[in-house]
C-alpha cells in the first residue's frame, strides 16, 4: 500500500497536476482545497506527508503549519510547502514555520518527485 | 466793569456750550448714530486748530508789521494739502495700519520701536509746544486787558495772571473730560474733534464778521478800502525770497510735524478718503482765513491812535468804534483759536509724556506686564491727566516767567522752527528705507542744538539767556559759532539763518549717520512696513509665542483695554483659531493683534515692551528671521517677502515629508504588487508546466486525457494573457497616459452592447438581466469603449459571483443633479462590510470563489471612471451585490 499524501490547495488546476503525478508515483492521494477547517483534515488523516499551499482562502499556508507545529500528532510531520511567491522573505518565512521543504511555483514534475520521495524517505 | 463781568459771563457760556456739544458727540459716537461726526468737513474743519490765536490776531498784526508776509504761514501748509497724495496719504495709512498714537510713537515705531527716541521726540516737542501754549493764554489775558482797559471805570485792572490761570484750569479740564474720558483703542476724541469743528466756524465767522465790517462799515466799501490799502505801507511791501521761500518751507514743516496738527490730521483721521475733500476745502478755508487780514491791518493803522498793538486790531477796531458786540464776538473767534489749540496741544503732548515716559517708568518701577495687581487702565488715564495738566502748566509758567512781555511775539515762527526739525526724521523714516535709529538720533540732537542756540535762546535778548560776548563772538569764543552768524556767513536774516542751518545740518547728519550705520533687524522691518506702507497691509510676524501665557496676556489686556474689550478680542480671536473659550493660542498672528491694540492704548514702543516682558525673548523670532536674511540682502528689502518665503519653506518641508511617506508606502504597496503579480503569474504556469511535463513524459496517456490536459494549458495560456492584458490597461490608466476616445452615444446603445458582451462567450447564460429601456435614453459626450468596459466588467462579476438561483441583475439607469447614474444590483448574498472597503484594490479578491480573475477588474474600472470624469462605488444596502456608475454630463445632452 502507498504512502498517504495530503495535498491542501486552492487552484484546481494543480490539484488535477499534482494528484496525477504522485498517483502516477503509486501515492495515495487526497486532496483539500481551503484554509479555515486544514489543520482539522490534517489532524483527522494523519498522512505520511503534507504538500501545503502558502496562499490559501481563510487561512495562510504559514498560519496553518506553525498550528500544526504546536500540536503533538503532527510535531515531526514532514511538509512541503508550494508558494507562487519566490521571494527569499516566503521561504524564510517558510523555514520559521518549521517547512520540511520549500518549493516556488512553477516546479517541474520531477523535482515534486524527488521531494516528495525523499521527504517520506528520510 | 459791566463789559468784563459780561465778557465773562460770555466766556463761560460759550465754554458751557462747547462742553455740551462734546459731550452731545460723545454721547451719539457712543450710541453708534455719530457718523455725521466722522466727515470729511469735520475733519477739514478740525485741521483748523493750524489757525490759532497767534493768525487769529497775529496775522493782521504781522501784515501790519511785515505786509503780505503773513500769507507765507498759510501757504505752507496749503501747498502740503494740495500735495496730500504724496505725504499726508502715506502719513495716515501708517498711521491707520500701524496704530499709531502720536508724533512721537510714529517715530519710535519706525526706528525699531526705540523707547529712547520717543522720549527724545517727546521732550523736543514740549519745548517746542510749550511757548506756544504760554503764547494762547497771553492772547487770551490780552484780549481781556482790551475789554478791561476800554472800560474807564476805576479799579477795574483785571490782575492778568489770574485771568490766565483761569482760562489754563478750565481748557485743563475741558481736556482732562473730553481727552481722557475712556481709554480708546482707537484714540480717537470724537468730543474734542467736533467741540474744536465749532470752534473753527466760530473764529472763522468772527474774523469775516470783522472784516465785513472793517470794509464795509469803517472803510467806506470794497473800493475805498482798496485805495486805503493802496495808500499805505503795506500796498508798498517787497518780497525777500529767502524769507518767503524759509517762512513757506518752514510753515510746511510745522504743519505736518506739530504734535497737535499730527493729532488731529492722521490719529484722529477716521478715513483715508477725508483727505481728499479736506486737499482742497482746507486751504480754502485758510484762503478765507486771510481775506480780511489787509484790510484790518490797514484801518487799523488808519484809525487807531499811533502805538497801539497792531496784534489786537481785530479787537479793537469793532471797540473803538463802539461796536461792542462784534467785538465780544470776535473775542469768542480769538478765545476759540486759543481754546482749540491748547486742547489738541494738550492731548497731543499729554498722550506722547504719558506712553514714553511715564508709562515705560512706572512699568519698569513695578515690574511691569501682568505681574503686579491693579488696573493698568487706571494707572494710564491717570498720568494722562496728569501729563495734561504738566503740559498745561508748564505753558502757564512759561508765559508767568516771560512775563508775558513783547517776547512772545516772535515765538511762533521760533516754535515752529523747533518742530520743523522732526522733518527730515519723518519724512525719511516714510521714504527711505535706509533710515535708521542713530541717524534720528543724530540728525534730531544737531538740528535742536542749532536751532535752540540759533533761534530759541538769543529770542530772549541779548544777555538774557546767552551772554552778549557769545552773540558778537561765539561760542567758546569761536567766531564760526556764533549765533546768528554761523561759518562767519553774516547779513542773513537770523531765522533764515537759523531755519537753513538747524534744518540742513539735521538732515545731513541724519543721512550720514543713516549711511554709516547698520539698522538693527528690528528697524529693518518697520523701515520695510513704513516705506512700503500700500503693499504692507499686514504687520510683520515679531513674536513667537511659544512661551507666552494666553492668560497673562489676557489678564494684562484686560487692565488696559478694559475687560470686556479685551474679552472680546480674546474670544474672536479664539473662534478664528477654532479653539473654544476665551483663551487663544499665543500664536505670533495673535500676539501681532494684541500689541497693534494695545499699542493703540499705551503706545507701539511700550506695547511692545509689555508682550515682551509676558512673552519672554522679545521678538526673538525677528532677529532669527532677520539673521537668515543678513545672508541674502534681497530677502531683507521685503520682510513680508521673507515671511511667505519661511512659511513657503515649512509648506514645502511638509511636503517633502509627505511625499517621503508616499513613498515609503507606495514602495510597500510596490512590493506587494509584485508579490501579487508574480503569484498570479507563477500559477498558471505552474499548471502549464506540470501539465506540459506530463503530456511530453507520459507515453500511456488516453485520447481524452490528451484533450483535458492540452485545454486546461490552453485556458490556463489565455488566463495568462488576459492577467497582462489587464496589467498593461492598469499601468496606462494609472500613470493617465491613456487617449479617450471621445464620442457621443446613447446609454441603452452602450447598456446592449455591454450585456452581449459580457453574456456571450461564456458556456452559462444562467444570469438575467432586467432593464427599463425607456429609463436609458441618456445622450452622453464620452469615451463610450471604456464606459462599456465597465459595464461588461460589473455585469461579468455579476454573472461570476452572483450565488443566487435564478441569478438575476438589474440595471437601473436614473439622472440626479448633471450625473448620470447607472446602478447594477444583483440578487446574490452581496458583498460583506468588510470586504466592499477592499474590492475596488488590485488583486482584491472576495470570497473563496475562483474564478480565473486575477482581481484586477474592478480596480481597471475605478481607474477608467475616475479617467471619464465620474466615479464607481459600491452602493449597500440592495439587497445584492450593487455597484453604482456615476457620470457627470455636463458636456452632455440629455432627453429625459
Amino acid at each position: 500500500m502507498g504512502k498517504r499524501v495530503l495535498l491542501i490547495e486552492d487552484e484546481p488546476n494543480i490539484i488535477e497536476a499534482i494528484s496525477f503525478i504522485l498517483s502516477r508515483d503509486g501515492w495515495s492521494v487526497s486532496t483539500h482545497s481551503n484554509g479555515h477547517d486544514a489543520v482539522d483534515v490534517v489532524k483527522e488523516s494523519t498522512p505520511d506527508l503534507l504538500i501545503l499551499d502558502v496562499m490559501l482562502p481563510g487561512k495562510s499556508g504559514f498560519d496553518i503549519l506553525k498550528e500544526l507545529r504546536e500540536t503533538t500528532s503532527a510535531e515531526t510531520l514532514p511538509v512541503l510547502m508550494l508558494t507562487a511567491r519566490g521571494q527569499k522573505a516566503d521561504r524564510e518565512m517558510a523555514e520559521r514555520a518549521g517547512a520540511s521543504r520549500f518549493m516556488t511555483k512553477p516546479f517541474s514534475n520531477s523535482e515534486v518527485l524527488d521531494a516528495v520521495r525523499e521527504l517520506v524517505g528520510s | 466793569m459791566a463789559t468784563l463781568n459780561i465778557l465773562v459771563a460770555v466766556c463761560l457760556i460759550y465754554v458751557t456750550f462747547l462742553f455740551v456739544v462734546a459731550f452731545a458727540a460723545e454721547r451719539a459716537a457712543k450710541q453708534g448714530h455719530g457718523g455725521w461726526l466722522r466727515s470729511p468737513l469735520v475733519y477739514t474743519l478740525s485741521l483748523s486748530i493750524y489757525c490759532t490765536a497767534w493768525t487769529f490776531y497775529g496775522a493782521v498784526g504781522y501784515a501790519a508789521r511785515s505786509g503780505l508776509e503773513y500769507l507765507t504761514i498759510y501757504i505752507g501748509p496749503s501747498l502740503v494739502m494740495v500735495g496730500w497724495w504724496w505725504i499726508l496719504r502715506k502719513l495716515v495709512r501708517i498711521g491707520r495700519s500701524q496704530r499709531v498714537t502720536s508724533i512721537a510713537d510714529l517715530i519710535s515705531s519706525r526706528y525699531g520701536k526705540s523707547n529712547l527716541l520717543a522720549v527724545g521726540v517727546t521732550l523736543l516737542a514740549v519745548i517746542g509746544t510749550t511757548p506756544y501754549i504760554a503764547l494762547q493764554l497771553q492772547s487770551v489775558t490780552l484780549s481781556f486787558d482790551v475789554f478791561s482797559g476800554s472800560n474807564e471805570v476805576a479799579g477795574s485792572i483785571v490782575d492778568r495772571d489770574s485771568t490766565a490761570l483761569w482760562v489754563a484750569m478750565g481748557l485743563t479740564l475741558f481736556t482732562i473730560v473730553f481727552g481722557t474720558r475712556n481709554l480708546d483703542v482707537n484714540e480717537r476724541h470724537h468730543g474734542v474733534v467736533i467741540a474744536i469743528a465749532v470752534e473753527a466756524i466760530v473764529k472763522l465767522f468772527a474774523l469775516l464778521a470783522v472784516g465785513v465790517f472793517v470794509v464795509w462799515g469803517l472803510g467806506g466799501g470794497l473800493s475805498e478800502t482798496l485805495q486805503r490799502i493802496d495808500a499805505s505801507e503795506i500796498g508798498m511791501w517787497e518780497m525777500r525770497g529767502d524769507r518767503w521761500a524759509s517762512l513757506i518751507f518752514l510753515s510746511a514743516a510745522a504743519f505736518l510735524c506739530l504734535p497737535r496738527m499730527f493729532q488731529v490730521m492722521v490719529v484722529e483721521n477716521d478715513h483715508e478718503s477725508y483727505l481728499r475733500t479736506a486737499s482742497w476745502a482746507f486751504p480754502a478755508y485758510l484762503m478765507v482765513m486771510s481775506l480780511f487780514v489787509v484790510p484790518i491791518a490797514v484801518l487799523g493803522l488808519d484809525i487807531l491812535p499811533e502805538g497801539s498793538n497792531p496784534d489786537l486790531f481785530v479787537l479793537t477796531l469793532p471797540l473803538a468804534t463802539g461796536r461792542e458786540g462784534l467785538a465780544m464776538l470776535s473775542f469768542l473767534g480769538g478765545f476759540s483759536s486759543a481754546t482749540s489749540m491748547v486742547i489738541v496741544a494738550s492731548l497731543a503732548l499729554s498722550t506722547m509724556v504719558s506712553n514714553h515716559i511715564v508709562m515705560p517708568i512706572w512699568l519698569s518701577a513695578t515690574g511691569g506686564g501682568a505681574k503686579i495687581s491693579g488696573d493698568v487702565r487706571n494707572v494710564v488715564i491717570l498720568s494722562r491727566r496728569l501729563s495734561i495738566a504738566a503740559v498745561v502748566a508748564l505753558g502757564y509758567l512759561y508765559f508767568r516767567l516771560s512775563g508775558g512781555g513783547t517776547a512772545l511775539a516772535s515765538i511762533g515762527l521760533i516754535s515752529f522752527a523747533g518742530v520743523a526739525q522732526f522733518l527730515p526724521v519723518l519724512l525719511g523714516g516714510i521714504f527711505w528705507r535706509g533710515a535708521t535709529r542713530t541717524g534720528a538720533f543724530a540728525g534730531l540732537s544737531v538740528g535742536f542744538l542749532v536751532w535752540a542756540f540759533a533761534l530759541l535762546l538769543p529770542s530772549f535778548g541779548s544777555g538774557v539767556l546767552i551772554s552778549q560776548s557769545v552773540m558778537d563772538n561765539g561760542l567758546f569764543g569761536l567766531a564760526w559759532l556764533r549765533p546768528q552768524a554761523f561759518f562767519g556767513i553774516e547779513g542773513m536774516d537770523p531765522l533764515v539763518h537759523a531755519v537753513m542751518w538747524s534744518i540742513s545740518l539735521n538732515t545731513l547728519v541724519f543721512f550720514v549717520s543713516s549711511l554709516v550705520g547698520f539698522p538693527s533687524p528690528l528697524e529693518r522691518l518697520q523701515g520695510a512696513q513704513f516705506v512700503n506702507v500700500y503693499e504692507h497691509s499686514r504687520r510683520p510676524q515679531g513674536w513667537s509665542g511659544s512661551a507666552a501665557q494666553s492668560e497673562d496676556l489676557m489678564i494684562m489686556a484686560q487692565r488696559i483695554l478694559g475687560a470686556r474689550e479685551a474679552q472680546n478680542l480674546f474670544e474672536r480671536e479664539a473662534q478664528r483659531q477654532g479653539v473654544s473659550g476665551y483663551l487663544p493660542d499665543p500664536s505670533p498672528d495673535f500676539l501681532q493683534i494684541l500689541e497693534r491694540e494695545l499699542s493703540g492704548s499705551v503706545g507701539a514702543a511700550t506695547a511692545h515692551a509689555m508682550i515682551g516682558q509676558i512673552v519672554g525673548g522679545a521678538s526673538v523670532s525677528v532677529r532669527d528671521l532677520m539673521a537668515v536674511a543678513d545672508e541674502t540682502a534681497q530677502m531683507m528689502e521685503y520682510s513680508s517677502k521673507l515671511e511667505a518665503k519661511s512659511e513657503e519653506q515649512a509648506r514645502t518641508a511638509r511636503q517633502l515629508r509627505q511625499a517621503n511617506e508616499k513613498l515609503t508606502q507606495l514602495s510597500v504597496q510596490k512590493d506587494a504588487f509584485l508579490s501579487q503579480v508574480s503569484h498570479e503569474l507563477r500559477t498558471p504556469m505552474t499548471s502549464i508546466r506540470a501539465f506540459s511535463e506530463i503530456l511530453r513524459d507520459s507515453e500511456k496517456l488516453s485520447g481524452q486525457e490528451k484533450v483535458k490536459y492540452s485545454s486546461i494549458i490552453h485556458d490556463e495560456a489565455i488566463r495568462l494573457t488576459r492577467l497582462l492584458d489587464d496589467l498593461l490597461d492598469l499601468s496606462v490608466l494609472e500613470n493617465g497616459q491613456v487617449n479617450l476616445n471621445t464620442q457621443t452615444g446613447v446609454l441603452v446603445d452602450v447598456l446592449d452592447h455591454a450585456i452581449s458582451s459580457a453574456l456571450t462567450g461564456s458556456s452559462d447564460t444562467r444570469l438575467t438581466v432586467r432593464r427599463r429601456k425607456s429609463h436609458e435614453v441618456v445622450h452622453m459626450t464620452t469615451d463610450l469603449d471604456r464606459l462599456a468596459q465597465v459595464f461588461i466588467n460589473l455585469i461579468g462579476n455579476a454573472q461570476k459571483y452572483c450565488d443566487a438561483d435564478p441569478a438575476e441583475l438589474t440595471i437601473n439607469a436614473s439622472l440626479s443633479q448633471g450625473q448620470m447614474l447607472v446602478d447594477f444590483i444583483d440578487n446574490g448574498s452581496g458583498i460583506s462590510k468588510e470586504d466592499q472597503a477592499v474590492i475596488f484594490e488590485k488583486f482584491a479578491r472576495v470570497g473563496e470563489m475562483k474564478a480565473g480573475g486575477a482581481g484586477l477588474g474592478l480596480a481597471i474600472c475605478r481607474e477608467i471612471m475616475a479617467r471619464l470624469g465620474g466615479s464607481v462605488s459600491y452602493l449597500p444596502g440592495q439587497g445584492g451585490a450593487a455597484f453604482r456608475v456615476i457620470l457627470p454630463l455636463a458636456a452632455s445632452k440629455t432627453t429625459l
